[in-house]
């Protein structure tokens, strides 16, 4: 990296605070720069977060100990953090940074891009409209990914998120003859044993050809886990965007990526917004988020689906909060579901795919999918309207209509969103498995589906026609 | 032209401070570094000037050059507007595509707001001669900006004098001269364009009360909390309760001349939406495709935050400057809560005292600017004409809690409020607007209109009284199910079912009755009330209120809003007052 660029030094350290470094300004240090502090022996990466004529401050990606004035040099390497790009990075495993971290060798890189790259032009978005297969029929069925969206999934501490996570990587694909896709997977601030999950899920999965992974632990520094999500974008982008590729990337867990940007905020000495999360949190999740879409003239997609954990499961905190404002729906994840046994554990009633109905029907999904959707809902509804109600007044006084409602909630979730974690379906199936789940209703009950689609479709007649 | 040159000082994000800048004014366009990037002068302590940047700052070094321009950030007008999508510097987007080829947005492109080559066919105004003496605002002719728009041609606010020359009729474009006024012995070539300051409220001759509605499409705008041409508003609302889904109808549908979209650190995917969408349907009045008579102006999330304050203060001077020629304007921003985060971020950055959660204490005077560029106006000049300017804001407050300092100041000057209900949205109850919380102040202003539509005052007073007591009755029915209720306060709660579902609710979705024109609204309320009376009635007779729900009238109630206008005068509700006369009187007769 030295030879290609202006590379100054200093030994003139101010002060330390945190992860920054006050350092006498020497001419030259631009904004935004990457910076290297070598110690003895090693050396950390930081950038320049601040510059005047007097004073850079420097922040520093990694631990601050062991600085010390007078010895400690800085160089200035007089552009901004970038990392090498390739094809070849499918299959293999890097750290925040974009360094391997699976013991291979170093990709040849086609190009160095810079990690924050750049908003999409607003006038050439073209808006999302073809889905993503999961192979999850809660999402697939209800909350419709899009080529194109962002979607995050609200969890919380203890639910099976990263399982769920693992079953995308494994089982997303796209349709259609000549569409090549990809699944980029960040996971940052995660655990020891969290990592040793994921990278056992990797290897163990003959999708590895087609993923990349990012991998920053809990213990990699503060700068690094901020990193991790710009650097996963950066690689899916040039994957979307020069080959033609739909790329959807899985990044868990952002609660720890917004735990370390208050981190960071607070050694800055910034006035806190919310609970201390910095007032800009907003602008920063957007410019992660918002490099998801589609554009006029190119063939491939961008795809986002951040995992975040709500602390006490509280949706108003700020991290759901804000994601929330910035994503295009959400599926919420019920602690109530996972201890019915439901994986899963999908509420569905807080969840939401804003773009799904773009995405869904006929040359999409299948035809009648917009009306078993609406149809399950809605049955959905009425069924969790009468539980309340018999928990008042009893389950005598319910009439057998209102018994059939209950048994189709009890089929919809044991049957339809309960699934196996190594269970792949097809929309086709995920859509049958909801006509058999409606089929317990009479069918006068069933007001959202046109009598064309149920004749074709209510296993009743499905039967008689021999289909 | 030349401003006095300085050096780069300091750079911490968007906020840049220079040295030597010796004779810069507040608000000045500076040009930062080597390429030039675009600030505005906000403070001016000592010997050194504190400039917001609206481009992105990386890579610039302390030293580079600063340079002023000698004039505040403004914004370009003139025939070119209709149709673009620019961002919050007014840079046309969809030809900085085109132009570079990428797509991305990069710094310091530079390409003029109004295309320079484009020929416009121009229309002399046949009232205006050589000699005559003209004034700001007076029309010097016309040009068909689009099959929906005539563009006039105004002589801009800060020229007057005698005519000296006049082009003809003619193809020009926006740069050649179309008049030359003499001024105190001073030539001055009136272009087709002109240049306004942003920040600053385009003058008029005097503003005036509202007298008309905003017709919307929206029942519950329209009908229950109506807003008036020239009016001001705002729509706050957690994330998913249907803020933009209610302002992009807004611009949809409005009767209003143009429609202004303000997307101010949003999402980009609702953009390409509504821009596809604009392309696609067609004016529900003059039957053409809706972006003839709209502006776009999208500075997404994930631009440079201090744009979103001029994308915010661009889209208003647009809407000023086609109220002065007469035209009636709205329009939204999407969202004020990102543009006011922007202001608290460079506020902290100049190490301001913070006021409530870290915003600045001017948040609420900067939203008073906003605001009150709204207005019904006799614009100046001749001919004599009135315009106006409707402004709807959507406020994003952290958690869905209007308790904090963005909703607060807004309430202040706003005189419409729709509150969006994150219970309701849940719910699938859309638009979402609580009925309970909601407001508007123009009542009086359009009582006029609406009483001479049908039964209005008594109508939706009488709604809203119902809506209340629905409030207050299930609170009860919490307790002890809905089986305890007298049978006039079951008959309150199944009319307050009809009036939330078969009125209030309004998908947007549905292509039939996303726009619902005032006449319909008023014939489904109609309805509603009349099977109110004359339930009420069967009621005291001792007929259940079960009884009542059964009723055929009851379920075409619930249909009317499927149908347009035309099939309900001519069919529908003609069918459903005969159904009430024989369905009642075989209840209140046998
Ligand atoms: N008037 C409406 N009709 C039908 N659906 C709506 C309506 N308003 C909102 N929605 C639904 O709610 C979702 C969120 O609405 P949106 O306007 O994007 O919310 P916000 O801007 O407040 O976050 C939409 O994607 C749509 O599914
Ligand atoms: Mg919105």
């Amino acid at each position: 990296m030295e030879g290609l660029l202006t590379v100054r030094s200093t030994r003139s350290i101010i002060g330390v605070r945190g992860s920054l470094l006050f350092v006498k300004a020497i001419g030259g240090i631009k904004y935004g720069e990457l910076v290297e502090v070598s110690l003895d022996g090693t050396s950390v990466l930081g950038q320049v977060i601040d510059v005047s004529k007097d004073v850079a401050v420097v922040q520093v990606f990694g631990g601050t100990a062991g600085i010390t004035p007078g010895r400690t040099v800085v160089k200035f390497y007089g552009d901004t953090i970038r990392i090498p790009v390739s094809s070849d990075m499918l299959g293999r495993i890097f750290d925040g940074l974009g360094r391997p971290i699976d013991g291979g060798p170093p990709i040849v890189p086609e190009d160095y891009l810079e990690i924050h790259g750049a908003p999409l032009n607003p006038a050439l978005r073209v808006p999302p409209s073809e889905p993503i297969e999961t192979g999850i029929s809660v999402i697939d069925g209800l909350l419709t990914l899009v080529r194109g969206q962002k979607l995050p999934i609200f969890s919380g501490s203890g639910l099976p998120h990263n399982r769920i996570a693992m079953q995308i990587v494994r089982q997303a694909s796209v349709r259609g003859s000549g569409e090549s896709f990809v699944v980029v997977f960040g996971a940052i601030g995660v655990t020891y044993e969290e990592v040793a999950y994921f990278l056992k899920e990797l290897r163990s999965m003959g999708a590895l050809d087609r993923t990349i992974a990012f991998i920053a632990p809990a213990s990699a520094s503060t700068v690094e886990k901020l990193a991790l999500p710009r650097t996963a974008l950066t690689a899916a982008e040039f994957l979307a965007w020069d080959y033609d590729t739909h790329v959807l990337t899985i990044l868990t867990d952002m609660t720890n990526y917004c735990e370390a940007l208050r981190e960071l905020s607070a050694a800055r000495e910034e006035v806190p917004g919310r609970r201390g999360y910095p007032g800009y949190m907003y602008t920063d999740l957007a410019t992660i988020y918002e490099r998801a879409g589609r554009v006029s003239g190119r063939k491939g997609s961008m795809t986002i689906m951040p995992i975040l954990t709500m602390p006490d499961d509280d949706i108003t905190h700020p991290i759901p909060d804000l994601t929330g404002y910035i994503t295009e729906g959400q599926i919420v994840l019920s602690r109530d579901m996972w201890r019915k046994g439901i994986y899963p554990p999908v509420d569905v009633f807080l969840s939401l795919s804003r773009l799904m109905k773009e995405g869904i029907g006929s040359g999409k999904t299948r035809e009648d999918h917009r009306e078993v959707f609406s149809q399950l809902i809605s049955a959905y509804a009425e069924a969790q309207y009468l539980r309340e109600l018999s928990a008042i007044v009893g389950t005598e006084s319910l009439t057998p209509r209102d018994r059939k409602y209950l048994e189709f909630a009890d089929l919809f979730e044991r049957r339809f969103i309960n699934q196996g974690e190594y269970e792949r379906r097809s929309f086709e199936k995920t859509l049958d498995i909801g006509w058999e789940v409606l089929s317990v209703l009479p069918e006068e009950e069933l007001k959202q589906i046109s009598p064309q689609t149920l004749r074709k479709y209510y296993p009743k007649y499905r039967a008689s026609s021999g289909g | 032209m030349s401003g006095s040159v300085g050096r780069i000082y300091r750079v911490a994000g968007p906020l840049v401070v220079a040295e030597g800048l010796s004779k810069v004014m507040m608000y000045e366009v500076v040009r930062v570094g080597n390429e030039g990037l675009i600030g505005e002068v906000i403070a001016i302590r000592g010997g050194r000037v504190y400039i917001q940047v609206y481009e992105e700052t990386s890579g610039l070094t302390v030293g580079e050059r600063v340079e002023a321009t000698g004039r505040p950030l403004s914004a370009e007008l003139g025939p070119g507007l209709i149709g673009s999508i620019y961002d919050g510097l007014q840079r046309p987007e969809k030809e900085i595509g085109l132009r570079t080829g990428s797509i991305f947005i990069k710094r310091g492109t530079r390409l003029p707001p109004l295309n320079r080559d484009v020929k416009w066919g121009y229309t002399r105004n046949r009232e205006v001669g050589v000699g005559d003496k003209v004034g700001p605002g007076d029309i010097l002719g016309y040009v068909r900006e689009t099959p929906l728009v005539e563009h006039r041609i105004m002589v801009p606010p800060d020229v007057s004098g005698y005519v000296k020359w006049l082009a003809d009729d003619g193809e020009y474009t926006v740069e050649d001269t179309i008049a030359i006024v003499t001024s105190e012995g001073r030539d001055i070539e009136v272009k087709m364009y002109q240049l306004w300051p942003i920040r600053k409220s385009r003058p008029y001759q005097e503003k005036l009360n509202p007298v008309k509605p905003l017709i919307t499409g929206i029942r519950v705008i329209d009908y229950m909390f109506p807003i008036a041409k020239g009016g001001k508003a705002a729509i706050p609302g957690g994330f998913g309760t249907g803020k933009t889904v209610a302002l992009q109808e807004i611009t949809k549908w409005s009767d209003a001349d143009i429609a202004i979209y303000v997307g101010c650190g949003e999402r980009g995917n609702e953009m390409s939406d509504a821009l596809t969408s604009f392309m696609k349907l067609n004016d529900p009045r003059r039957g053409r495709p809706m972006m003839e008579r709209s502006v776009f102006i999208a500075n997404t999330s994930n631009m440079p935050v201090a744009a979103r304050e001029t994308s915010v203060f661009l889209g208003v001077t647009i809407g000023e400057y086609f109220r002065d020629m007469g035209y009636d304007v709205v329009m939204v921003a999407d969202s004020t809560s990102r543009w006011a985060e922007a202001m608290r971020e460079i506020s902290g950055r100049m190490e301001e005292m913070p006021g409530e959660e870290g915003f600045p204490a001017y948040l609420s005077s900067r939203l008073a600017e906003f605001y009150e560029r709204a207005g019904r106006v006799r614009a100046l000049g001749r001919p004599e004409r009135y315009g106006s300017l409707t402004i709807f804001g959507a406020v994003s407050p952290p958690g869905g809690d209007f308790s904090e300092p963005v909703v607060r100041s807004t309430v202040r000057y706003v005189q419409s409020f729709y509150a969006l209900d994150y219970g309701l949205a849940t719910r699938r109850h859309f638009p979402a607007v609580n009925w309970l919380f909601s407001y508007s102040l123009y009542i009086d202003f359009v009582r006029g209109y609406w009483d001479s539509i049908t039964n209005w005052s008594v109508y939706r007073e009488t709604a809203l009284k119902i809506l209340q007591r629905e409030a207050e009755l299930s609170d009860i029915v919490r307790l002890v199910g809905p089986e305890a209720l007298p049978e006039e306060d079951k008959l309150v709660l199944e009319v307050a079912r009809m009036i939330r579902e078969d009125f209030l609710q309004q998908s947007a979705l549905n292509p039939v009755d996303a726009y619902s024109p005032p006449e319909k609204g008023a014939l489904i309320m109609e309805a509603i009330m009349e099977f109110y009376s004359l339930a009420r009635k069967a009621v005291a007779r001792g007929i259940p209120v079960a009884k009542l729900r059964e009723l055929r009238c009851r379920t075409m109630i619930a249909q009317m809003k499927y149908y347009t206008l035309d099939e309900l005068r001519s069919k529908v509700y003609p069918e459903l007052v005969s159904t009430f006369r024989s369905e009642f009187e075989k209840l209140l007769g046998g």
